[in-house]
């Protein structure tokens, strides 16, 4: 008998709300996360709005010696793991867990801070902790300190798929029993001067605003924030009487091999089929997908050229929505932030809107769930995530059973 | 000035031992103050912040620096030689 996998914990802070409860009950109410950014140098931006968490303040949440230690994106990290375990039972540690995240920056504005000081200023001298905070797996290892995890613990980074290539591995590992419980999700914290300015470059970025699927859509807006999950082994937390949030029934890669940015069709198309076969899964059983859903010209239409070629007729019954139009795109952490909509969809049967939706695109043509939450009840659903660089990542998850 | 050098290292040590810098006598060590490998990063940085000089501390090795660090008197009194090189 197969080991199955379910979620007992999740935890997340996002410009729609500091805890995976508030960032749903955004997502339900369809509101919008996007403002105008707030940091140094911003002014010399052509691209000034973003999903930026407001109001945070670092010193609410950790001692002096921890924000020594911890860029944002491991703040970010921390606080989701810390509310995910809570909901867990605080039951996690040990040989048996491990911690698998997603960053695509890691601690880039720490980077972008020391090089402003060292390049700009003419400082010839940085802090100390320069390294350990700016380092991809500083989030992953301060999760094991935290809660005593000794098991496997690293970091992934595939661009914008590094969310869903995280819990997805988090999902193997459980399923094949090389560990029993797993601490995943996904961290980003790009928000700052350098960080907008190398993606301003590329052109793929909205100064007005997150549209997907929209026949105005122009481009992407960028997010922060993380969310963490607990994912177990499903007659262990079953014994422990853990509330079981949602089964991960399925999960499946693929890689373009084409292009270094622009979106390819079969890819996403394969990742699809390859998560509905891992679960067992029909394409009629899935009620919602979670999309990928940049808001670019590019990944929009080709994502629903996916969608209709892996449903076929069953594309325009399904719902697909983009939560990005709210939370912005985080980028490595984007995936378990968008894992809360389809958490929510299962549990509650509230199928999260995109929002900012004006004019169907015709390339576009299907229930993208405009503007306002929908009513259904979906027994499965997938979340995708295609990447830079031609990495695809696709989670396939059912109703708790 | 010595004074200033004194009471200005003990305000960094004191920050890092999470104490009040007047619970800090010269005859502490480090180890008896709590301060970890990291918080001895974290001050010799503070050191070379606050006096603008180099401190010849090698973290790999801290025994085998020049920079004495034996005790909290030994910090303030190398401190002091280097703040002195430095004028």
């Amino acid at each position: 008998m197969a080991r199955r996998v379910v979620i007992t914990g999740m935890g997340a802070v996002s410009s729609l709300g500091m805890s995976a409860v508030d960032t749903m009950r955004g997502m339900a109410q369809g509101r919008s996360g996007i403002s105008a950014l707030e940091f140094q140098d911003v002014e010399r931006l052509q691209i000034r709005i973003g999903g930026q968490i407001k109001g945070y303040d670092e010193t609410a949440h950790f001692s002096r010696h921890e924000i020594a230690l911890f860029d944002k994106f491991t703040q970010f990290a921390v606080l989701a793991a810390r509310e995910a375990v809570a909901q867990a039972g605080g039951k996690v540690g040990g040989a048996g867990s491990g911690v698998v995240l997603g960053t695509s920056g890691g601690g880039l504005q720490t980077q972008d801070e020391n090089f402003r000081k060292v390049y700009e200023e003419g400082k010839n001298r940085v802090h100390p902790f320069v390294v350990p905070r700016l380092m991809n797996n500083a989030a992953a290892s301060h999760l094991s300190m935290i809660h005593g995890i000794t098991g496997p613990s690293y970091t992934v980074a595939t661009a914008c798929a590094s969310s869903n290539h995280a819990m997805g591995q988090a999902f193997h590992m459980v399923r094949a029993g090389m560990a029993d419980q797993m601490l995943t999700g996904g961290s980003e914290s790009m928000l700052c001067f350098g960080g907008i300015k190398a993606w301003e470059g590329l052109r793929v970025m909205s100064k007005t605003g997150c549209r997907p699927f929209s026949k105005d859509r122009d481009g992407m807006v960028q997010g922060e924030g993380a969310a963490v999950f607990v994912f177990e082994e499903m007659d262990r937390a079953r014994a422990r009487g853990a509330e079981i949030l949602a089964e991960v029934a399925g999960f499946a890669m693929s890689s373009d091999a084409s292009d270094i940015v622009m979106p390819n069709r079969d890819g996403a198309v394969r990742a699809m089929q390859g998560a509905l076969q891992d679960a067992g899964l029909g394409p009629e059983d899935i009620g919602y997908i979670n999309a990928h859903g940049t808001g670019t010209a590019a990944n929009d239409r080709s994502e629903c050229q996916a969608v209709r070629e892996v449903f076929g007729e069953h594309a325009l019954a399904l719902r697909i929505s983009s939560t990005k139009s709210m939370h912005g795109h985080l980028i490595g952490g984007t995936g378990a932030v968008e894992l809360l909509a389809c958490i929510m969809a299962l549990r509650e049967g509230i199928i999260a809107p995109t929002i900012n939706f004006s004019a169907q695109d015709p390339d576009c043509a299907l229930n993208v769930v405009p503007n306002e939450a929908q009513q259904a009840k979906v027994q499965a659903v997938l979340s995708n995530a295609f990447a830079f660089g031609g990495l695809n990542a696709v989670l396939a998850l059912r109703a708790a059973p | 000035m010595v004074n200033n050098v004194a009471s200005s290292v003990i305000g960094i040590i004191a920050e890092q031992a999470m104490l009040p810098a007047a619970e800090i006598s010269p005859d502490d060590t480090l180890e008896s103050l709590g301060v970890d490998s990291l918080g001895l990063v974290e001050a010799v940085f503070a050191i070379e912040e606050k006096f603008d000089i180099q401190v010849p501390f090698n973290a790999n090795e801290p025994g085998q620096s020049s920079f004495d660090i034996s005790s909290v008197g030994s910090i303030i009194k190398a401190v002091e030689a280097l703040a002195k090189e430095a004028r």
